[in-house]
């Protein structure tokens, strides 16, 4: 049991990572980016193959990285340059990167057996359980992305991003170039993306084409469990991004404990798609129950 | 300072719902004019700010501020002269930041942003005088997010946003329409002070002829995309509602129609 939850709590490190990506876009830019399916795979492709190729696994990850960065910008040129709606600029490039990743790999699937990875330095160095090293590098790269993006959301720039999510007609009319903002928003959240698919292909040592297919389902999940959990009265961006990576976390714990428990693997996708629908809906839910108490607290009044 | 040289706009050109909002629309703003705008529904007049703030590209014609030719210029860059408040209150603030990141955004308008941190303390004991001098309240909470403040609260941060960097340009657009009568005139009332304070060069658009009268030193009618009455000065001073009603026949050649702008 005790290795069931350690596994997932250093799996949920490196999901993380993928679930602040998400949080940038749908949260920071409001904006719902599906890019995120084509670029955590396109992270893990890169970083396989270059991997595969003999190339230091940091370097790799580093290049998945920008691999990342470019398929951000992708969409975000679509969508402030050519007028897509960033919806369907984000299916776009999901759709168009399952090509690009395919073409990267060579084939759909690259197993990562007998090479190197960013974890094997640390497993070797500790020696013995594999997944405290994970958990280890995992955390550190996790507070890294953190502080980054406590940073840069800190800056003059980045404050320009937040306006421009917020609202778009008063940022341009304080000078904020709008679809430059739009686009930085993007390269950096799928840059974090595909860092987190880096990670998660050689955690798992493979990379697969298909990894992405409802991974942002997955992000969307453990933000809202993060926030609604860890976050939900606070004006404290630090807390917010604590929050964030915390639900990543659980969100592993809740899988691998209902695994346990004996579902079909096959069937945690419907789980997770039932998951963050009710999540969506708490706030409709909660106010339609309050109606209820309030009517019923009222007629008792009357009476 | 404001210069609108035969400006023509037409939204949906070529179709059934074609329509040419402004027509050859000349107007010169001098340096310390304080413009009140008024007009039937669907005179250009929001159309006109629009155009000046750059929101949409105009068809025809030149918009100078300040000597500056800025026809070509998009509207982020514009802003850089140009103050605005809007009618909805929602529109002027980001309403999931607060009050401080709103202001501190305001005080880098025009310049360019780096990855300096967004906001610094001395700049924080500034807004703080400053919104003090709104009488809202507001300088005590410069940590709550804009979303929790009230429409008035609303615009009067959105005008010291406006005016924080001294524009070139301050740009009303019925931006007390949506307001109950008193807080709209209290905000009238931060408006005019902050203009006056500054100096600045102003047009305001309302719905109301007598806001339009009281305020200001000059006051423009426009009808079809056209300015049709310019009233400056001593004039201006002596107008009331029924002079402005049948000038307005008179320069229009049509009965003037808006049941609020007589009635507010």
């Amino acid at each position: 049991m005790g290795a069931i939850i350690l596994g997932a709590v250093s799996l949920g490190t490196l999901w993380a990572i993928m679930t602040l990506g998400v949080y940038i876009t749908y949260r920071i830019l409001d904006i719902a980016d599906l890019t995120v399916e084509g670029s955590i795979a396109t992270g893990a492709a890169v970083a396989a193959h270059f991997i595969e190729s003999g190339m230091n696994p940091w370097a790799a990850t580093g290049l998945a990285i920008i691999s990342g960065m470019l398929a951000g910008l992708a969409t975000g040129l679509l969508h402030t340059k050519l007028r897509i709606p960033p919806l369907l600029a984000g299916i776009l490039t999901m759709i168009a990167l399952y090509s690009i990743n395919l073409r990267i790999m060579g084939r759909s699937n690259v197993p990562l057996l007998q090479t190197d990875s960013v974890f094997t330095g640390l497993i070797n160095f500790v020696g013995g359980n594999k997944n405290v090293s994970i958990l280890i590098i995992g955390l550190l790269c996790c507070t890294a992305v953190s502080v980054f993006t406590y940073w840069f959301f800190g800056t003059e720039i980045g404050c320009g991003v937040r306006a421009t999510g917020s609202n778009q007609q008063m940022a341009r009319a304080q000078g904020i170039n709008t679809g430059n903002m739009i686009n930085i928003g993007l390269v950096i959240s799928n840059g974090l993306v595909a860092f987190s698919g880096a990670l998660i292909a050689q955690n798992q040592s493979f990379s697969d084409v298909q990894m992405g297919t409802g991974s942002i389902v997955i992000g969307l999940a453990s933000l809202i469990i993060g926030e609604v959990l860890f976050a939900m009265k606070t004006n404290s961006f630090k807390r917010v991004i604590f929050a964030v990576c915390l639900g990543a976390i659980l969100y592993r714990i809740i899988i691998a404990l209902v695994l346990k428990a004996g579902m079909n693997p096959n069937d945690l996708k419907l789980f997770t798609a039932i998951t963050v629908a009710i999540c969506l809906s708490l706030p409709v839910g909660r106010s339609y129950l309050m109606t209820i108490i309030k009517s019923v607290k009222g007629g008792r009044e009357n009476a | 300072m404001l210069k609108l040289d035969s400006v023509f706009k037409t939204f949906n050109p070529n179709t059934i719902n074609e329509n040419k909002v402004l027509n050859g629309l000349s107007l010169h703003l001098l340096p310390g004019d304080f413009v009140t705008v008024i007009g039937g529904n669907g005179a250009g007049k929001s159309t006109m700010l629009n155009s000046v703030a750059g929101v949409f590209p105009v068809d025809y014609g030149t918009i100078t501020i300040d000597g500056k030719d800025v026809t070509k210029l998009s509207e982020h860059k514009r802003s850089a002269f140009i103050g605005r408040v809007f009618q909805d209150p929602m529109t002027g603030t980001a309403a999931s930041m607060n009050i401080e990141d709103n202001l501190a955004l305001a005080f880098r308008r025009g310049k360019s942003r780096s990855l300096k941190w967004g906001i610094t303390s001395k700049e924080r004991k500034e807004y703080k005088s400053l919104l003090a001098t709104l009488g809202l309240g507001l300088e005590s909470r410069l940590t709550d997010k804009v979303g929790l403040l009230s429409g008035g609260q609303r615009q009067a941060l959105t005008l010291l946003m406006a005016t924080l960097v001294k524009p070139k340009i301050l740009l009303l657009d019925e931006h007390t329409a949506a307001l109950d009568p008193k807080t709209a005139a209290k905000v009238l009332e931060i408006s005019e002070q902050i203009v006056e304070k500054n100096n600045l060069t102003t047009m305001m658009v309302t719905h109301n002829m007598r806001d339009a009268i009281v305020h200001g030193n000059r006051l423009i009618m426009m009808n079809k995309g056209r300015v049709i009455l310019d009233i400056r000065g001593e004039e201006k001073k002596k107008l009331t509602v029924e002079d402005l009603l049948s000038r307005f026949t008179v320069a229009a050649g049509e009965e003037f129609t808006s049941d609020s702008a007589i009635l507010g």
